[in-house]
């Protein structure tokens, strides 16, 4: 079933921190030896996208459920907490 | 922040927030640190808390206006296929009346926040807006406080309760805590549905005020290990669904498209009806249970809650051990500020008294269950899918008798699952919460 992720993603409120708290560390790494690249899936926020040779990382919308901190198969991407008061902030939870 | 304080709390959910109640009480300095602009911005649940571990923090929680959204009356379990399913349900007068409040919904947002009040009002001091990013050590490897994010933002304390939730990027980065294997949590997406309350007490039954839990498995997780749930709020409905992430992972599933597969689900579909969508979660539910729990104490620290993996995967129980295990290691600490010693000996009583309460107790119990979650797919396919067409068949009308149609489904059963291996499922089943 198609589903656009950004109109999830527009009933959230994010307070946007410039700088970004995902990073992935070797793009050679995802093009060359991760075959699967399963963070285009399972990412909740659709975060990662394949562009030409590189995955771009879209930090703004992430979840922050830490999913592709272990979910990388090569343990290629970095992430940590966004600064204190940054990202995410839940209306419900 | 050059402040000593006696006890840091790195995190304010229902751990860390039972565990500084429980220390202001007896007048014990404790700060807590929350990276949310405000206890709860940052928190998931599935929705339901319990009574019994929130009235050992506040026994009058009702009368001081927990943020309670509905008490729930009855709870339902779904076994589905893709185009229908199986539907156990069980209500009891006794949870309106003499149990009521043994479970009930609420949104983390405003109950966390609410939680946090009374702990303020008992005296600790809970800092948000602010990551812990590591623990400071001495020379001895010995916790003497944490560093956050904050400019001058190192705090020194004599005793640090890590309390960060499942996703604890301190446990992994401080190696308190080994990073979960992908197959040790499981990842979940959560939508809350507005409608009117009256439409809500309609579809599901119940009279105001009053709410109910579905619980679900089948065939939605398309194949995966997964779970989803229907909980009813005031005037909300939370759905959530989620699948182990290695199995997310070998599947190339989109969690958000099968979300959206389940609201089309004709038994999901009617209870939302013409209802808003007005917010998009997701989070981790520590599933590996047992086996996956981390050494919760050493020198100057403990861990609590899903920091520590307590979850109960069968019962859909966190909330409540994390709370459990909060009160547990403030009733540690306050013993150990006592003797002057905080060092990891004499914190030993933590995980003493967590074996011997309900919070391990019941963990142990279900050790195997996410593995044989893990180990029968069938579970979240073949079985649903052969249940279904059984009960469609012998439920359809069409001049076939009983007899010839159930030899058809014998072997309709036969020829989908050998019979060996359905007895070793069950069998292992049944061990598995034995």
């Amino acid at each position: 079933m198609k589903v656009k992720v950004e109109d999830k993603l527009f009933l959230d409120r994010f307070r946007v921190d410039e700088e970004a708290h995902i990073r992935i560390i070797d793009n050679d790494i995802c093009i060359k030896n991760c075959l699967d690249q399963p963070c285009l899936y399972f990412c909740p926020a659709n975060v990662y996208k394949l562009e030409k040779d590189r995955i771009t990382v879209a930090y703004e919308g992430c979840l922050e459920c830490g999913s592709c901190r272990i979910g990388s198969p090569r343990l290629n991407i970095e992430w940590r907490f966004p600064t204190g008061g940054y990202g995410i902030a839940h209306k419900f939870g | 922040m050059r402040e000593e304080f006696e006890v840091a709390i790195v995190g304010a959910g229902p751990a860390g927030i039972s565990a500084a109640l429980a220390l202001a009480e007896k007048g014990i300095k404790v700060i807590v640190f929350e990276r949310g602009e405000f206890p709860g911005a940052k928190n998931v649940s599935g929705g339901v808390l319990y009574g019994h571990d929130l009235a050992e923090s506040v026994p009058d929680f009702i009368r001081r206006e927990c943020p309670v959204e509905r008490n729930i009356v009855e709870s339902r379990v779904w076994y589905l296929s893709l185009d229908g399913g199986f539907n156990v349900s069980f209500r009891d007068r006794a949870f309106e009346e003499g149990l009521s409040f043994n479970a009930f919904t609420v949104g983390r947002a405003r109950f966390d926040r609410w939680f946090a009040g009374i702990a303020e009002e008992k005296g600790a001091l809970v800092v948000c807006g602010t990551t812990v990013t590591d623990l400071l050590r001495d020379g001895g490897g010995r916790v003497t406080g944490v560093r956050t994010d904050r400019s001058d933002g190192d705090v020194t304390a004599r005793v640090v309760l890590i309390a960060d939730g499942v996703n604890s990027a301190l446990a992994a980065k401080t190696g308190f805590r080994a990073e979960p294997e992908p197959n040790d949590v499981a990842l979940a997406v959560k939508e809350i549905i507005e409608l009117p309350e009256e439409v809500i007490n309609e579809r599901f039954n119940v009279e105001a005020g009053h709410g109910v839990t579905i619980e679900i498995l089948g065939e939605i997780t398309q194949g995966m290990d997964g779970v989803a749930v229907i909980y009813t709020n005031k005037n909300s409905l939370s759905l959530c669904i989620g699948a182990n992430l290695f199995d997310l992972m070998s599947n190339t599933v989109r969690p958000y498209e099968m979300l959206e597969e389940f609201k089309a689900h004709p038994m999901v579909a009617p209870l939302i009806k013409s209802g808003r969508p007005r917010e998009y979660m997701a989070h981790w539910l520590a599933e590996g249970g047992y086996d996956t729990i981390p050494h919760i104490y050493g020198d100057g620290y403990l861990i609590a809650g899903e920091s520590g993996m307590l979850f109960n995967a069968l019962h859909r129980e966190g909330s409540n051990m994390a709370m459990a295990s909060g009160r547990l290691a403030a009733l540690t600490i306050a013993g150990a500020l006592a003797r002057g010693d905080t060092g990891s000996e004499s914190l030993a009583g933590y995980a003493a008294a967590l074996q011997a309460s309900y919070v391990m107790k019941d963990l142990k119990k279900y050790r195997r269950f996410n593995r044989f979650l893990l180990n029968h797919k069938e579970l979240f396919s073949t079985l649903p899918r052969l249940g279904a067409s059984a009960a469609r068949e012998m439920l359809t009308v069409d001049g076939i008798s009983k007899k010839e149609k159930q030899t058809s489904i014998r072997r309709r059963i036969q020829g989908a699952i050998p019979l060996a291996r359905l007895a070793r499922l069950l069998w292992a089943g049944a061990r598995s919460i034995g």
